[in-house]
């Protein structure tokens, strides 16, 4: 097949860095991971800072009158410092948690324990605006706090395109808007939603923008400063980090004023039998041990991407999709779900193919060692509206080459003959 | 290829002409069931005549091995009694939580032993009992109405 201009970053020397890439799979298959948009695989330097952590510096964070517990504070206080360069941000604006999916739920749960003296509160008549593309993790938490607390969902459309219809967005976000929650790359679109008209109007009523970064931090350059939204979440697992940890980012003054939601150690200021009062933010939202380990881990993993660049990162899979949506688009029956132009869109390139159904095709394409995602990748409101029961997703990194694509592309043509 | 374990003919001949699909205007229960995790689909239509399966229909969408499972069930159990087709599902069952280990009572399971291969693949096998679990419900149902 043919080639395009080569990647600047150096793919060959960049999965020396995996050893997952050692292994064989299906009977001595090369392993073709097009599933990143789901976890992404791990450096050795993420595996050894999270290992080294348990052999090393093992000890309850922020706790404890001794040189372990000295140390292991000092790691996890130093990944936290990592996040927050790598974001922009500052150091008391990143909280810890297990999961973007937890990240979501605490700006959802801690708003609906705001009461009618904070800013936050949010009642029967208010609105909260998603959009149809979300994951159901950036809505559900938010369909839940309507159903509490009497508050209206509605959302943006999307057009056939797969990109967010704005063109009703005065009608959207209203004076009545509280909260605007949408994600910033669509997970099986792969669409890049535009942020700037949506968090001017969102800020000229009042409300607050929450945004699922799960598919736009690992991938593109993110400065929290220049977003214009005002909390952020994102998953270490799919930025080369461990699982079990998640970043919420917020506005410092924010964070402030928004009520905890996990309550119990370490989140205190001072305790009676009867009441209790806050630590500052971040620690008022980081209730017992955390994730100790997995924090030093993703601060590697941050670092190991940031020695790379993310810029270059992102130009390697802008290529990576323009190679694919090209290749991809040349098969018979081939139908991208999405935009099909690699303006503003990222590496998810999710597809149907005649009649075939995609856990047939994933089945198929799992035989010849490539590893896509099927079904309707928690986004199910989404592909209802698109007409597609389900769809395979291939999703790119930094690892991956225009060879993977080509034997993705080699694969579907043969999984066309079998079935 | 192993894949050709997981697809044999019997089973890419039930998806290309599924059988008893397209669901009966009458019925004594009529179920829905979902699954979750990859959106496949299937509405069940089941008459029974006391304890015996008279008319089986459905319709739905889902990859070849759940919708090749539910026409071999159609096959399978469309004239049989409660009795028999508790059996079938208990052997259909074992099969399928086998992990390859067993082949299936072709005398009992006919088609279904088709279905063998799917059992050394642990994310399909609740493809191949996606229609299963809507009979079974359905059943349950139909009896409850009768009595």
């Amino acid at each position: 097949m043919r080639s395009m201009s080569l990647p600047k970053i150096s793919t060959a020397e960049i999965i020396t860095d995996f050893p997952i890439f050692t292994r064989k799979i299906r009977d001595g298959k090369r392993l073709v991971y097009l599933d990143s948009g789901a976890t992404s695989q791990k450096p050795q330097c993420v595996i050894d800072a999270e290992s080294n952590f348990y052999r090393t510096h093992n000890a309850a964070v922020h706790r404890g009158a001794h040189q372990l517990a000295e140390e292991a504070t000092d790691a996890y206080e130093g990944a936290r410092a990592i996040v927050a360069r790598f974001l922009r941000a500052e150091i008391d604006e990143i909280v810890f948690t297990k999961s973007a999916t937890e990240s979501l739920n605490l700006v959802a749960y801690a708003i609906g324990n705001a009461d009618s003296a904070n800013r936050f509160h949010i009642k029967a008549g208010d609105e909260i605006v998603v959009t149809e593309m979300e994951h159901h993790a950036n809505l559900i938490p938010w369909q839940q706090l309507a159903s509490r607390t009497g508050a209206t969902l509605t959302w943006f459309e999307v057009t056939a395109e797969g990109r967010l219809d704005l063109s009703q967005l005065d009608r959207v976000i209203t004076e009545r808007t509280k909260i605007v929650a949408l994600t910033h790359q669509s997970n099986v679109l792969g669409t890049i939603n535009p942020l700037t008209q949506i968090t001017q109007r969102a800020h000229e009523v009042g409300a607050v923008v929450v945004l699922d970064a799960c598919q736009s931090v690992p991938h593109m350059p993110v400065d929290v400063r220049t977003l214009g939204v005002d909390f952020l979440a994102f998953s270490g697992h799919k930025a080369v980090g461990p699982t079990g940890i998640g970043i919420l980012w917020g506005k410092s003054k924010l964070l402030n004023e928004l009520p905890p939601f996990l309550t119990g150690g370490s989140m205190i200021e001072n305790v009676t039998m009867t009441n209790a009062t806050w630590a500052k933010a971040p620690k008022k939202f980081e209730a017992g041990v955390p994730n100790m380990a997995q924090a030093v881990g993703l601060g590697a993993a941050l670092n190991y991407l940031d020695n790379i660049g993310m810029s270059s990162i992102f130009d390697h899979e802008q290529e990576l999709t323009r190679y694919g949506l090209q290749v991809l688009s040349e098969i018979d029956d081939l139908k991208i779900v999405g935009p099909t132009s690699s303006a503003d869109r990222g590496g998810t390139l999710s597809f149907t193919v005649g009649d075939i159904h995609p856990h047939d095709l994933g089945q198929f394409l799992d035989a010849q060692g490539i590893a896509v995602r099927t079904g309707h990748h928690c986004a199910w409101p989404l592909t209802r509206k698109l007409g597609v029961p389900a769809t395979t997703r291939a999703s790119f990194y930094l690892y991956n080459t225009t060879e993977d694509i080509d034997a993705l592309v080699t694969g579907i043509r043969a999984a066309q003959k079998y079935f | 290829m192993q894949l050709d374990n997981l697809y044999q003919e019997v089973i890419l001949d039930h998806y290309k002409n599924p059988q008893h699909k397209g669901l009966a205007a009458h019925f004594d229960a009529q179920v829905h069931h979902i699954n979750p995790s990859c959106g496949d689909e299937i509405t069940l239509n089941l008459t029974l005549a006391g304890d015996v399966v008279t008319s089986v229909s459905w319709d739905g969408v889902g990859c070849s091995i759940s919708q090749a499972s539910v026409s071999i069930l159609t096959d399978l159990v469309i004239g049989k009694s409660l009795e028999d087709v508790e059996k079938i599902s208990q052997s259909f069952m074992e099969l399928m939580q086998s992990k390859g280990s067993i082949a299936g009572d072709e005398t009992l399971l006919e088609d279904a032993v088709a279905l063998a291969g799917v059992s050394q693949y642990p994310a399909r096998i609740k493809c191949a009992l996606l229609g299963w679990m809507a009979f079974k419900d359905a059943s349950v149902q139909a009896q409850a109405k009768g009595k």
